[in-house]
């Protein structure tokens, strides 16, 4: 009998507590650990769920990161451990191959580990789950499922922590910021790129990082979309429409999507916190809390995309609220009790808004709002309480640069129910 | 163990209908061998179904169908726990969105009653909202039948097939049949690596049946017109949203689109029926994906906020007929099960149950097993326990799904071990979440190297 008692002993963990727990060891999660520790913050735990922490940056080989945080220039790996080394450092409890399967009101979470099933339970929580890359499917291309379609990420964790190379002759897909490092490491392993494409009439990232492909001679086809994918077991070609509406077929063993990240917003999804459509992550006020006060959130999760510097320094930040908020100082003590939070909106072009609600009269807290605009516009970019005026500025902005209003510049009464932010002519 | 080289039966074909009938003539003590010409089974028209299990409500009356269809539903309900295969008890509702689908809606009850189906019943619109608040404007009732369910459409046959194998079956992969010779006994199949001798042979060839039947057995009733259907999948949270299978009310021409919640916690929406001459093209359109999309979100408002995890497309046998297209050919030892279009995945049990019965009106014979292994399957559905829950289970490698290393493992070991990336997806579902792949590719590259084809990876990086 002794096989039937072993498997009807509950395989489940003892529940365990922490002051602190943070879902995600990246930038913005380990920053905000160590920064939670350095504000007193006795037990501070990181959840992991992969098996070792350091987020995006682990595998990205390229610099520059740690201008700013570290004062020199590192790769990503390099960041990545010196994150993580700077954490253990600061005794915060970084916990890998931890999965968090479940968010519960007040802060209890499920958590999947190796050794069995277990409910931990928080003062406060924050999450910092980062961003993906959008698949392929959800692009709706058309054409077959062969092998050989893969992401940014994809590339670089095959190459840069497994040394595999995913194909020999990629077209890459998107222009922004990240496309080009995924031009960079598939060069840096060997591989052969035989396009990129770009459905608009300029490159997503900042000029003059297009001279790059140039330079090794990669064509960049502006105005082109991907029409149709060819190749059963594997990718054997790809069809375009270029401007003209003329289809062409390039010859390649693979295609890269890159870019256009989604939050990594699974678990906020699937629990009781209010998710914002447009942003993809958590509705926040500014102090980064989120719809149930004993939950936060920080870095790409909350708007892609931002740099591992920017994710760093919101984790600090938000860090700093948390623990205001733990020992009942600052203001986010007062605008709890007070529960006074005016919700921001807006409409295209603008394509999201963070924070979501802001508690006038308070300055602490983040000092801006952070847009993004859906396509280039150009007019007077304006802020409505309620339906009058309270701010406007003439802007001409590209898609996906960050903007950012000063939340010192608006003037926000008491009284107001609600802001709004539109692009006037 | 006696060493003939003679089969009493040779399945051809791995697809649901293959490992059901493969499973039947096992277990009533056959010596059974099931060759598929691709590394896995479900390697064509199996690979994409809507994962539903049917009553047989809106089947042809009186048909082999219908009657197919009741039986595998039944002994689905069997035997899923004794192979811990999962069922989600969803029901379905036929609703109409006009006047003129309301009109038709007590013929679908009485065509149920008919086919034996008693407990469908006509539902009005207000009860349907009460238990469907996400649907949207303009639903003007319905018929609710309780019995509908949602299984998952690839371990079901992986088990069947298992189940056969651990009871004496023997399957190859890789065996392309292209010709064979019938002595008056015995049948002769031609494969490179060797014949394979068997007193009778069962088509279960699925897309290719009909060529199957023109090459090997001399004759050919039928011919296949290969109909693809095109699925969009949303992301688990929309899976909220549903409670029922909501059916759409059949036209002349289609069954329509269903939207279903899926077992491994989706929302599922298609498909379409292009009727098309290729029989492996199973390319998915933007144009299609976007209109299954619209289509969608007309009927479940709040999907427009939700994101897609995947898209695919399954290509149904069909025939010119819409009827099944079994046949003994006593003469030539040789069984047809053909143009099995849209139900297989419900109707492969009660085929196998029809198709070892036609074997026997043959005049043979067997000995059942007595001693019946039944394998367990890991449960993959959203609603059960999954492996994870379990300690020692080394590390999550695909976190979207929650997939385990000791799950990879154990779906690459075994007398069916994947040998390919579609393979190791079906028993795991590594990658076949909202991420597709992003976070966990690399490890799968890692733990996979040597083992399935392709390769998720075409070899080192250069130094």
């Amino acid at each position: 009998m002794t096989e039937c008692a072993e498997q009807s002993m509950p395989s489940r963990l003892p529940d365990q507590t922490a002051d602190v727990v943070v879902i995600g060891g990246g930038p913005a999660g380990l920053a905000a650990a160590v920064k939670l520790r350095r504000q007193g913050v006795s037990s501070v735990v990181v959840l992991e769920r992969d098996v070792s922490a350091g987020g995006i940056p682990r595998q990205c080989s390229h610099p520059p990161f740690g201008v700013r945080e570290f004062g020199r220039i590192l790769s990503g790996m390099a960041y990545a451990r010196k994150l993580v080394s700077l954490a253990e450092r600061f005794n915060v409890d970084i916990r890998v191959r931890h999965s968090v399967v479940a968010l519960h009101p007040g802060g209890e979470l499920n958590v999947a580990t190796p050794k069995g099933p277990l409910t931990l339970r928080a003062k406060r929580v924050l999450i910092a789950t980062g961003v993906r890359e959008m698949p392929r499917s959800a692009r709706l291309v058309s054409g077959g499922r062969p092998s050989g379609i893969f992401t940014t990420g994809v590339l670089q964790s095959m190459v840069n922590l497994q040394h595999l190379k995913p194909c020999n002759r990629p077209l890459i897909i998107g222009t922004e910021l990240v496309s080009f490092s995924a031009l960079h490491t598939a060069r840096g392993a060997g591989m052969k790129p035989v396009a990129m494409i770009e459905s608009g009439s300029r490159i997503t990232a900042r000029r003059p990082v297009d001279l790059y492909p140039r330079i090794l001679g990669v064509p960049l086809h502006y105005s082109t979309e991907i029409e149709k994918i060819h190749g059963r077991d594997w990718v054997e070609g790809v069809t375009v429409r270029n401007a003209q509406g003329d289809l062409l077929d390039i010859d390649c063993d693979g295609v890269l999507f890159t870019g256009r990240f989604i939050p990594e917003s699974t678990l906020v999804r699937l629990s009781h916190l209010e998710l914002d459509p447009l942003s993809g992550g958590p509705v926040i006020d500014q102090f980064g809390r989120c719809s149930d006060p004993a939950y936060f959130a920080a870095g790409n999760l909350l708007r892609p995309v931002e740099t591992a510097g920017w994710s760093f320094r919101e984790g600090e930040a938000v860090a700093k609220w948390i623990s205001d908020d733990l020992k009942g100082s600052g203001q986010i003590e007062k605008t709890i009790r007070e529960a006074k939070r005016v919700r921001v909106h807006c409409t295209a072009p603008v394509k999201l808004v963070v924070p979501q609600m802001i508690v006038p009269g308070s300055s602490d807290g983040m000092q801006h709002l952070q847009l993004r605009m859906l396509t280039r516009a150009d007019g007077h970019l304006t802020v409505k309480a309620d339906d009058q005026i309270i701010w406007q500025k003439r802007l001409s902005a590209l898609p996906e640069r960050r903007v950012l209003i000063a939340l010192s510049a608006l003037n926000v009464s008491e009284t107001c129910k609600a802001l709004n932010i539109t692009m006037q002519p | 163990m006696e060493k003939s080289d003679l089969y009493d039966v040779a399945v051809i074909g791995g697809g649901v209908v293959g490992c059901a009938v493969a499973r039947r003539f096992a277990l009533q003590g056959a010596r059974t061998i099931l060759l598929e010409k691709g590394s896995d089974i479900l390697s064509g028209a199996s690979k994409g179904n809507s994962a539903i299990l049917h009553t047989g409500f809106d089947a042809p009356k009186n048909s082999l169908e219908l009657q197919c269809i009741k039986d595998g539903h039944a002994e689905y309900c069997d035997i899923r726990a004794k192979l811990n295969l999962p069922l989600l008890e969803t029901g379905a509702l036929v609703v109409a969105w006009s006047e003129d689908q309301l009109a038709r809606l007590a013929g679908i009850v009485d065509q149920a009653q008919q086919n034996g189906i008693e407990d469908a019943v006509l539902v009005p619109a207000e009860e349907i909202y009460r238990r469907e608040p996400a649907l949207g404007e303009g639903v003007q009732g319905g018929v609710w039948v309780p019995n509908e369910y949602v299984i998952d459409p690839w371990s079901a046959p992986y088990a069947y097939l298992l189940q056969a194998v651990r009871n004496g079956a023997e399957a190859r992969f890789g065996v392309d049949v292209q010709n064979g010779t019938f002595d008056g006994q015995h049948w002769t199949l031609h494969d490179q690596r060797g014949d394979i001798r068997s007193k009778l042979v069962i088509n279960c060839a699925g897309l290719y049946g009909d060529l199957l039947d023109r090459d090997v057995l001399g004759q050919m009733d039928f011919s296949i017109k290969p109909r693809k259907g095109q699925f969009v999948v949303y992301d688990k949270a929309a899976a909220d949203l549903l409670s029922a299978i909501i059916l759409p009310v059949p036209s002349e021409h289609t069954k329509g689109i269903v939207i279903t919640r899926t077992a491994f916690g989706n929302l599922l929406v298609g498909p379409t029926a292009e009727e098309q001459d290729d029989r492996e093209d199973a390319s998915a359109d933007h144009a299609t994906l976007k209109m299954l999309m619209d289509k969608a979100e007309e009927l479940i408002p709040a999907l427009c906020n939700m994101e897609v995890t995947a898209t695919y497309a399954g290509i149904r046998p069909a025939s010119e007929r819409k009827e099944y297209r079994i046949q003994a050919h006593s003469d030539k030892n040789w069984i047809t099960v053909g143009g099995i279009r849209s139900t297989g995945l419900t109707s492969a049990l009660g085929i196998a149950r029809h198709v070892y019965g036609l074997y026997e009106d043959m005049g043979y014979s067997n000995e059942a097993l007595v001693d019946v292994e039944w394998p367990k399957m890991k449960n993959l559905s959203a609603h059960h326990p999954r492996d994870w829950a379990e300690p020692g289970y080394g590390e999550i490698v695909c976190h979207c799904e929650l997939v385990t290393q000791r799950e990879i493992e154990a779906a690459l070991d075994g007398p069916l071990a994947a040998r390919s990336p579609g393979a190791l997806k079906r028993r795991t579902r590594a990658t076949m979440g909202r991420c597709q792949g992003f976070n966990c590719t690399h490890r799968l590259a890692e733990i996979t190297r040597g083992r399935i084809t392709p390769e998720f990876s075409v070899g080192e990086v250069d130094d």
